[in-house]
């Protein structure tokens, strides 16, 4: 079963890269750009079928590794077709 | 007493370090390889500065899950002081031993040169041989270096005299809240800091200002 994790930075919490891709998407004429965040995405293959065994593992993964809770918020999508 | 400097893929400060504990403690100190899921019971564990694991995922983050801190963690609980300088700051926040996280430094360059530290709080393990509110110069050299922590976890760290050091006025590097060089635990027996003392540690370096770090928590641990 395949997952996807987007690892993002809490509201509140200053993102310096955001900040520059932000400023050189305006020197690039691009106009009407509010804000810019950035984050990770990380695709991970699990031999796990059980979708809600998945999940509880992805879950503890975020937890102690993927994420820093004190700055990111994880979201995990488990892709169910296969 | 016996020492120990954690040695991870990637660190570059654990031989310097390791020249410092040799000269406040008169022998060398134990070099511990992050594979080794054993340690010999130690009185003072130096988290070195670095880029273990290459930095990746986020600074810190591999290095805190190695073998060998499972250990380290055991023996800081057991009451053990443990040093985490640079990186090592920031594997002490990633395991859980110190609170916060560093993050990328607010002007997004890397940040090498001296800077002016106030000793906040002379009365720890670590920081009884300054005087309170002495200046001294402390180079840092690092990318992320911005102590991040939540308005609590900040409010609670003045409470418990927790900030070790802090960047003069106008000196901040990198964006730190409160202008944060270096925590503590509670304890004040786990310390770690931004900037690098073992780069400061005798006249032929430019300066001494880092030598009583080392000397003051030998004496500590005596």
């Amino acid at each position: 079963m395949k997952a996807t994790i987007n690892i993002t930075l809490k509201s509140g919490v200053l993102d310096p890269q955001g900040k520059a891709i932000e400023n050189a998407l305006g020197q690039l004429n691009f106009s009407g750009v509010n804000s810019v965040r950035q984050g990770k995405l990380i695709e991970i293959d699990l031999s796990e079928t059980d979708a809600a065994k998945a999940e509880a593992s992805l879950t503890a993964m975020c937890e102690q590794l993927l994420a820093n809770t004190v700055i990111e918020n994880y979201d995990i999508q488990l892709d169910k077709s296969e | 007493m016996q020492a120990a400097v954690i040695v991870f893929p990637g660190s570059n400060c654990d031989r310097d370090v390791a020249v410092c504990l040799e000269a406040a403690t008169g022998t060398p100190p134990l070099m511990a390889w992050h594979g080794d899921a054993s340690l010999p019971d130690c009185d003072l564990i130096v988290l070195p500065g670095g880029f273990s694991y290459g930095d990746y995922l986020r600074c810190g983050s591999m290095a805190a899950n190695s073998p060998i801190m499972r250990e380290v963690v055991a023996q800081a609980h057991k009451g053990a002081a443990v040093l985490g300088i640079c990186n090592g700051f920031q594997i002490l926040t990633e395991c859980g031993l110190l609170p916060g996280v560093l993050m990328q430094n607010t002007g997004l360059n890397f940040v090498c040169r001296d800077t002016r530290l106030t000793v906040s709080n002379a009365q720890n393990a670590f920081t009884h041989l300054y005087q309170q509110d002495e200046e001294i110069i402390i180079p840092v050299a690092h990318n992320e270096g911005n102590y991040f922590a939540d308005e609590s976890t900040l409010a609670s760290l003045q409470e418990h005299q927790q900030i070790a050091f802090t960047y003069g006025a106008g000196d901040n590097p990198n964006g730190a809240s409160l202008d944060i060089a270096g925590i503590t635990d509670k304890s004040g027996k786990i310390l770690g800091m931004m900037p690098h003392p073992e780069r400061r540690a005798e006249a032929a370096l430019g300066g001494e200002d880092g030598k009583r770090l080392f000397t003051g928590i030998v004496e500590s641990l005596a």
